[in-house]
């Protein structure tokens, strides 16, 4: 079985078992949209000023709504020793990984897909003008924040204190992806086409996947089988 | 023996950073724009040095742990990250200091300084996670892993001021392409970076020392406890 087969493997059961239990999503969804109504309340949302924000308002629900979602990565395989099972069969760990993350991805695109036009509609903004560009900073940031956060879900599933610990680890270590996704979404968000000076973040978001999905499939085994 | 001369390399660090104060605070002149506050420059830019060198040993002990598996290199690792956490300090409260006077305010949020107070930050979740893991050849394997990630964190605080145009003033040293510092200021700073980095590495040969005997310590209690 070939390594990208695994992984799809893995990625389909746990799609599956997602499909069947739907215990993150909506979770992370409902989470979401409250959210972005509290953030409402917070700021007035007629106001210029919060479409200046309106890239950080969306990015930090999605941050919030991600780690929900990549605690349950791992932590749904603990019951039954599903995990070591897992671990033990012939599929290898980077599969694993990237199985996993592939499912985190889609389910976390899945809410920011519901959450956009809801805040799109509670706050007013020309968001589907730019979709193209739009949809492809989503993808970028959503694979960063997965691959990164199945990766410490792995590191953190044994530890006491896992729901604490993994934000912990996760968010200043995403902050350079998510600084971009917010530069970029400020502006898309509202309707605007990107300039060339913000061809950097773009650059910084390609280099940041490539740069951990590496590092994480290159340690993921130090860290599952030790 | 080892102790001792230890203690003495510390003992002639310490003079010559008396010495270096006497050069930075009565020796040099005030700095033609900025006045007297220039002078913390001389503590901000070598700990700053300090801590990306502790950052670095952090990064290879992790990287070397994960080769050899020794719990030894594993110590190494947690004494660097801490002195990283100590000197990183310093540089985030001196260059607050500074910028209080010359900017008017305590913090900007460009590249330079988010990237800094990041690292800061996740080094210091690198020994929250230590204390959550309470099996050490676990806690060695995670936090290691911990420790290469976030070190990326540091390649790009270093970085930042040439890749983004920041508030933080690009490259002063020379040897960086950087210039406009007098060529009696830069040798100052160099002569001070030298003791503060001299005491970061004692610093942690302590610390190695003190977990070195705290493991065999825990491993001679779980031997009484066998018995």
């Amino acid at each position: 079985m070939n390594f990208l087969r695994q992984s799809f493997i893995i990625a389909g059961k746990d799609l599956r078992a997602e499909l069947r239990g739907k215990e993150t999503v909506n979770a992370s969804l409902s989470f979401s949209v409250v959210i972005l109504l509290l953030f409402s309340f917070a700021f007035d949302p007629s106001a210029e000023e919060t479409r200046a924000i309106c890239g950080g308002l969306l990015w930090l629900v999605f941050a919030f709504a991600g780690a929900l979602i990549l605690n349950r990565s791992f932590a749904r395989d603990l019951p039954n020793d599903c995990l070591d099972a897992l671990i033990m069969s012939p599929i290898a760990p980077a599969a694993l990984l990237l199985g996993k993350a592939m499912a985190n991805m889609l389910l976390l695109l899945t809410v920011e897909l519901i959450c956009l036009p809801v805040f799109g509609l509670f706050y007013d903004v020309p968001w589907t003008r730019q979709i193209g560009m739009l949809l492809l900073v989503l993808v970028l940031t959503t694979w960063a924040l997965t691959v990164v956060g199945t990766m410490f879900g792995a590191l953190t599933v044994n530890l006491r204190l896992r729901e604490l610990m993994l934000p912990t680890l996760l968010y200043p270590i995403m902050i350079p992806a998510l600084l971009a996704a917010i530069q970029l979404t400020t502006l898309l968000a509202v309707g605007e086409p990107l300039t060339s000076e913000y061809d950097s973040w773009l650059k910084v978001l390609v280099g940041f996947d490539v740069i951990y999905t590496l590092l994480g499939l290159a340690l993921i085994d130090t860290v599952l089988v030790g | 023996m080892r102790e001792k001369i230890t203690y003495l390399i510390a003992i002639a660090v310490g003079a010559l950073l008396i010495t270096n104060l006497y050069t930075i605070l009565l020796g040099l002149p005030d700095e033609a724009n900025q006045g007297a506050i220039y002078r913390i420059f001389f503590f901000h830019f070598p700990s700053a040095i300090t801590a990306g060198i502790a950052a670095f040993i952090s990064l290879i002990a992790s990287i070397l742990y994960l080769y050899r598996r020794d719990l030894r290199w594993d110590s190494l690792a947690v004494a660097a990250t801490e002195v990283t956490l100590a000197f990183g300090a310093i540089v985030l409260a001196t260059g607050m200091i500074w910028a209080r006077i010359i900017w008017g305010i305590w913090w900007a949020w460009d590249a330079r300084l988010t990237s800094t107070l990041v690292s800061w930050l996740a080094y210091a979740s690198y020994l929250i996670l230590r204390k959550a893991v309470d099996d050490p050849t676990t806690r060695a394997r995670l936090s290691a892993v911990i420790s290469i990630f976030t070190f990326s964190g540091v390649y790009i605080s270093w970085k930042s001021i040439e890749w983004w145009r920041t508030q933080h003033p690009g490259p002063v040293i020379s040897i960086r392409g950087g210039g406009g510092m007098a060529p009696g200021m830069e040798a100052a700073a160099y002569w001070n970076l030298l003791p503060l980095a001299v005491l970061g590495i004692i610093l942690i040969t302590i610390r190695l020392r003190q977990e070195n005997l705290q493991r065999l310590i825990d491993g001679l209690r779980r031997q009484a406890h066998e018995i």
